[in-house]
């Protein structure tokens, strides 16, 4: 089985390629990087005016598969996934029952085989039901094929606790994923705190709760020696603290959101519960030191904390709405403006949602080098298109850019050499 | 000028124009309250819905004495009798509510924003009576009406709000009304009842009550819960007595004509000294009884106002 795509601007930054060549495709395996492949009699794929990129790699999403199907599944999400270029996702584990055990990560692995459309690859909790209290049992959960551990969402409150899972993770060489948030300093707040919460009379989540979490976190790090990723980064300062980190040598990286990058806190006027998210979004200058952070390299991957949520559970008063927004249709063409916003090179951009965000998790994916899997997007970066709720592939339809005008689409994403998604 | 809103959710969309209009129209109500027979036409064959899920005595009674004295139908529902507690949705109660064709519901909720979440999704007026600490618009109105009685005019005057600003939905409103009217607005209260960037609506703020009372022209001081005691915002309702409560003293600092105000209810001792609440300066039960008025303006103006008798 044979597939040549032919004539398009290759972009695979691990290997520091960006030229017009054509990609031999062997039995799902990329065979050969050149200009002018004559590879006789094969299916060819026309990528002329495209750029042909590694498949994207997010590497936090909720695919709240088991057990809250009615937001989205495997099934669903890595159809997301795919209309979104992305090929491997990292999902979180706080499924119903959570993934603690190797069940639920066999199922979710099995799953994705059988019936997804992306590579899933399991983040498996740090502690036993994700109560902070018994570290679960990373060993095995590796061997069955989880990738990292997080008790994402519930942070670990204990330091002891915090400390041992960085030491008994990095005896496996996994990172330990870490929503990094102070709750008894977030205090029940539904936004960021600042003029907008005081104005609309929400109670506020200070930045503060993020930096001191993050502050510790990096300290118990450095300390263990283990590796630590802090997830979806919010504020000035603890991009700070991951940049001054990672100049002492601290085995630290970080990622941010597309919402966190592109939206602040003034988005929630109007109580727009789609604007409603944790970290939440925060003030300018938060947003201005995000994008310096992934210019600079301090952030090293773009993911989307893809969080889908049913109506019902957007459709209520703002204090009370889930926390969350869905994001892997989204991430592409918003990662791409940054790149017309002369924040990052087309490269740059490619990098963090590629080949950066796939050595965090240890994943041989996110590059073309020959003999690599063929997880491949074409990318037609000038295409404008309106994000319609009813195009969406994922089952929910919680995004602050209904309605929004993106640049940028992925017309074919190509899993192990297979087209597992085609827009013109 | 005529100004017949579909809703009232806060002040802060309002114009000064607007405000004034509303003011004059409640000046215009107010005599009614005095007859005999209190009671006028003008809302005949209306159906007004008080719906509270919050307690309230004084602002539900005044609203619904309002719309009785403009002769609508009105009906109460409080949260302890709602279905609220079989677990339905603010959404589902509110469609309910509308199937039943009420021409106004006024809301309290504990939510800010609610009330432009039904007003969005619902085709009747909707009338703002608290929403969480966001807005309450007619309190802010009813306080600018008490003081235009008392001081003539609003601009110019220097009026000083004390309390737990943060959980206020008082000071919202007031701060937006009074700017709007002209006036200066000061707040005050101890560090941990100050919200960040709450001088961006355009007040000046103040830690001291002693100085931020200085030479006012009215001080409004508001309700501290005493359910915050002893949590992390202040040590004591005595500590927070000593420093920004109002007695005869500080008030003393004020204008010799100062007058002072009270959402209520009132905690003697604590955010008021009994002798300023019992005081000849104090204009409480004023604002109380301007309440009425002024909600009569507000149910007349959202239901239509002079088209209402030309029809």
């Amino acid at each position: 089985m044979k597939i040549l795509v032919k004539s398009g601007r290759v972009i695979d930054p691990a290997n520091k390629i960006d030229e017009k060549l054509d990609i031999l495709i062997v039995d799902g395996k990329i065979a050969e990087l050149a200009a002018n492949i004559d590879a006789g009699d094969c299916e060819v794929i026309n990528a002329a005016g495209l750029l042909v990129t590694p498949g994207l790699v997010d590497i936090h999403v909720h695919l709240r598969d088991p057990g809250q199907e009615y937001k989205e599944d495997i099934i669903s999400g890595t159809r997301a996934a795919a209309a979104g270029g992305v090929t491997s996702i990292a999902c979180m584990p706080n499924t119903s029952p959570v993934n603690d055990n190797l069940a639920v990560t066999k199922y979710i692995i099995s799953k994705a085989r059988e019936q997804g459309s992306a590579n899933v690859f399991p983040i498996g909790c740090v502690t036993k039901g994700m109560k902070g209290e018994i570290l679960s049992e990373m060993g095995e959960l590796q061997e069955g094929g989880c990738v990292g551990f997080s008790d994402d969402g519930l942070p670990i409150k204990d330091g002891e606790m915090m400390r041992r899972a960085l030491e008994y993770a990095a005896t496996f060489d996994a990172p330990i994923f870490t929503h990094a948030e102070d709750l008894s300093l977030v205090a029940g707040g539904a936004m960021n705190e600042g003029s907008v919460s005081t104005e609309l009379g929400l109670k506020g989540i200070p930045w503060v709760a993020e930096d001191a979490a993050t502050a510790r976190e990096i300290m118990l790090a450095e300390f263990t020696g283990g590796r630590l990723h802090v997830c979806h980064v919010s504020t000035k300062g603890s991009v700070e603290l991951v940049r001054q980190a990672k100049a002492r040598g601290v085995r630290v990286t970080c990622e941010a959101t597309p919402h966190h990058f592109m939206l602040t806190d003034e988005a929630v006027r109007g109580y727009n519960t789609n604007a409603k998210m944790n970290p939440p979004l925060r003030s300018q200058v938060d947003v201005d030191a995000v994008r310096a952070g992934l210019a600079d390299g301090t952030i090293d991957a773009i993911a989307t904390d893809h969080a889908p949520h049913h109506r019902d559970e957007k459709n209520v008063e703002f204090a009370i709405a889930m926390n969350g927004i869905i994001g892997l249709e989204t991430l592409l063409p918003l990662s791409l403006k940054l790149v017309g916003e002369k924040v990052l090179s087309l490269t740059q951009a490619i990098a963090l949602t590629t080949c950066r965000p796939a050595d965090i998790l240890g994943i041989d994916r996110g590059t073309l080098s020959v003999g690599a899997v063929a997880d491949i997007v074409l990318i037609n970066p000038n295409k404008e298109w309106t994000v319609k709720a009813e195009e969406l592939q994922s089952k929910s339809k919680n995004s602050p850019w209904i309605g929004a005008t993106m640049k940028g689409l992925a017309v074919k994403t190509l899993l192990a050499g297979k087209v597992v998604h085609s827009r013109d | 000028m005529s100004f017949n809103p579909k809703h009232i959710l806060g002040i802060k969309d309002l114009s000064a124009d607007e405000i004034n209009f509303i003011l004059d129209t409640a000046d215009s109500f107010k005599e009614i309250n005095t007859r005999d027979i209190k009671k006028v036409p003008t809302l005949r064959g209306k159906t007004i819905v008080n719906l509270f899920f919050e307690a309230s005595t004084r602002t539900r009674t005044s609203f619904e004495i309002a719309g009785k004295r403009l002769s609508a139908d009105t009906v109460n529902i409080s949260a302890s009798s709602s279905s609220v507690v079989k677990g339905e949705t603010l959404e589902d109660t509110a469609q309910n509510i509308e199937a039943m064709h009420p021409d106004i519901i006024v809301m309290r909720h504990s939510a800010s924003g609610s009330c432009d979440y039904l007003a969005e999704r619902l085709n009747c007026s909707v009338i703002n009576a608290g929403d969480g600490t966001h807005e309450h618009p007619s309190q802010a109105l009813l306080d600018a009406f008490t003081i235009r009685q008392h001081k003539g005019a609003i601009e110019g005057l220097t009026v000083t709000i004390a309390g737990d600003i943060t959980h206020s939905r008082v000071v919202r409103s007031n701060i937006y009304c009074l700017k709007k009217l002209g006036a200066k607005v000061r707040i005050a209260g101890p560090r941990t009842m100050v919200p960040p960037g709450i001088e961006k609506l355009g007040c000046e703020v103040y830690y001291n009550l002693k100085e931020a009372v200085t030479d006012a022209d009215c001080v409004m001081m508001l309700r501290i819960q005493r359910e915050r005691q002893g949590a992390t915002l202040i040590p004591s309702v005595r500590e927070y007595a000593r420093y920004f409560g109002l007695n005869e003293e500080k008030l003393k600092l004020a204008k010799k004509d100062a007058i002072v105000m009270h959402p209520g209810p009132i905690n003697r001792g604590v955010e008021l000294a009994s002798a300023v609440a019992d005081g000849s300066q104090n204009v409480i039960l004023d604002q109380v009884e301007n309440g009425v008025a002024v909600r009569m303006a507000l149910l007349y103006l959202v239901a239509g106002g002079e088209k209402l008798q030309q029809d």
